[in-house]
């Protein structure tokens, strides 16, 4: 117990209380300066928008995945249920240098793209290519056990009352979804806002374009400027925190919401 | 497998609507008319191809574009042996150290009652919704030039930053959680029972960690370790920012596919790629595996 305290503090704690720290050293007059300078709020609104878009296409694509995965059968429905798995296990610098071959100019999907007039690699498309790409488990992964422990009687009785197929669907299955789908958006847009491997290679990094976040903090390292560095990355923390908050409570209501029977 | 029948409630004539409905409860009422199936299978498929089988592809096929000769050409150049060296050392350093602390947390949470629990296991979790370069950022506060213990550090010449202690650090920070939420419902799930026989019985406390909790949760164990594995080696954002980019010394294989990258040379950035890429893959293989053999032990 005592040894599981104190390597949590040393490895987490300590260090992420020494980031709330050098925020207190700053004054809030200096806090606000650096947050609202243009490139650091571009920044995060590249970061912030792009990430809620593309976790909104992880609801949709990742809904009508897990669908196809758990009530139809197909050829090589294994295989493509092992694939929802490969944006966590494959390194995001793989990921970030294999997305942009593909997606730029002269790439198997670049080069079509590009003679329809739609530029990806180097453009805020890129990112939020490099995003959607990342997010793809998350929805998948948290709808699926719910759905393949979903009753099958209840879908019965709907139609069996006369439901049809398509309100059957809207109003008795995905209301018992809600929580799961909610849980995996938010999954998604935590990791799509702090992501950096797998999307500095295809933004093409113009400030106030296609800078994101991360990539701000990594800039203002570099040029020894700390201060800035440390404000935007606790506005990011803090929103992650939040977000961590809302899955925990969505979780107990998705608890709450079985019938005790 | 009601799902594999094909009829639907309204491809049924109307004429005899109870027994249709009674056949229909029976059978092919959990699913949709034919053309919606093909069409969502059609968006699932299309869409995994279109933003991860072709991502995949194209690492290979762009790693042997020159042929055989000069992928392994590639990989042979000392300081793509140097980067893959250092890569297996912070993953074993990190991954040794996440399993003794995963296992103990894991232990003191499932078999112990106290104040506080669920948030200890929030805290554990921290590290997962945490950006990467945040996690590199917060040991550049503690031990960089102006951080928290910089100066210390360099009276004494001590150096964690730009060197192999700091990729360590922020590796280990990046996958602490793995091993530990891995064996958390696995143990919690078991109980205590068998401990308290075992016990009773006159065992020693360490004969009863080897003898009857170890074996119990053995597939766990490698699972956290194999998930931990796979994120230790393949870290880029928290490592890069702590590891200074010195060629052939702090350069792990995620860095040094950058640094390939930007320099044009693509054979070699991919060749490296592709070698994280194949262990990407054996994981998720591996990672099926013990899937099966997790469920198995469920009673």
């Amino acid at each position: 117990m005592g040894l599981t305290l104190t390597w949590l503090s040393v490895i987490v704690l300590i260090p992420l209380a020494g980031l709330f720290l050098r925020t207190l050293e700053l004054s809030p007059e200096q806090f606000w300066s650096i947050l609202s300078s243009r490139r650091t709020l571009n920044a995060l609104r590249i970061s912030f928008g792009l990430a809620f878009a593309a976790a909104c296409v992880n609801l949709v694509m990742g809904t009508i995945i897990v669908w196809a995965l758990v009530r139809y059968r197909f050829p090589g429905r294994r295989l493509f249920d092992a694939i929802v798995d490969v944006p966590f296990a494959l390194p995001t610098a793989v990921a970030g240098v294999a997305l942009t071959a593909l997606f730029a100019e002269k790439g198997w999907l670049g080069a079509p793209l590009a003679e329809l007039g739609v530029k990806v690699a180097f453009t805020p498309i890129g990112i939020f290519v490099a995003m959607v790409f990342i997010g793809i488990p998350f929805v998948v992964r948290t709808v699926q056990p719910v759905l393949l422990d979903l009753d099958p009687e209840i879908e019965e009785a709907a139609a069996c009352l006369g439901a049809n197929r398509w309100h059957t669907i809207v109003r008795v299955i995905l209301p018992s979804l809600t929580p799961a789908l909610l849980t995996g958006l938010a999954l998604a847009f935590a990791r799509a806002v702090g992501e950096y491997g797998s999307v500095i290679f295809i933004a093409g990094n113009l400030p106030n374009v296609s800078e994101i976040a991360p990539l701000l903090i990594v800039i203002r390292l570099s040029e020894f400027r700390y201060a800035d560095a440390t404000a935007i990355a606790v506005v990011m923390l803090v929103v992650s925190f939040v977000i961590i908050f809302a899955v925990n409570r969505l979780q107990r209501w998705a608890r709450s919401r079985i019938p005790a029977d | 497998m009601t799902m594999q029948l094909t009829h639907s409630v309204s491809l049924t004539p109307p004429a005899d609507k109870a027994r249709a409905r009674a056949s229909a409860a029976a059978a092919g009422i959990r699913t949709e008319p034919k053309l919606v199936r093909i069409a969502v299978i059609t968006l699932a498929v299309l869409f995994l191809t279109v933003f991860v089988v072709l991502p995949l592809v194209v690492v290979f096929a762009q790693a042997f574009s020159k042929g055989i000769a000069a992928y392994l050409a590639a990989l042979s150049e000392p300081e793509a042996q140097s980067a893959i060296r250092l890569t297996l050392l912070v993953a074993a350093i990190s991954v040794g150290l996440n399993l003794l602390f995963g296992v103990i947390a894991a232990w003191a949470i499932a078999k112990f009652e106290f104040n506080g629990k669920t948030f200890l296991i929030s805290l554990i979790d921290l590290p997962f919704s945490v950006s990467p370069v945040i996690s590199g950022l917060v040991f550049v506060l503690l031990f960089g030039a102006q951080g928290y213990w910089g100066a210390w550090l360099r009276e004494h010449d001590i150096q964690i930053l730009f060197a192999v202690p700091g990729i360590v650090l922020a590796t280990t920070f990046v996958t602490f959680p793995f091993v530990a939420r891995a064996l958390i419902p696995l143990m919690q799930e078991q109980g205590t029972q068998e401990e308290e026989a075992a016990i009773s019985l006159g065992a020693s406390g360490l004969q009863t960690f080897f003898r009857v909790t170890l074996p119990n949760i053995k597939w766990g164990v490698l699972y956290g370790v194999l998930l931990c594995n796979a994120r230790a080696m393949g870290e880029f954002g928290a490592v890069s920012v702590v590891s200074g980019h010195i060629r052939g010394e702090t350069n792990t294989m995620p860095l040094f596919v950058e640094i390939l990258y930007n320099e044009y040379q693509f054979v070699a950035a991919f060749g490296i790629a592709s070698l994280l890429a194949m262990l990407a893959l054996v994981t998720l293989v591996i990672k099926a595996i013990l899937e099966r053999h997790l469920d198995e032990g469920q009673p």
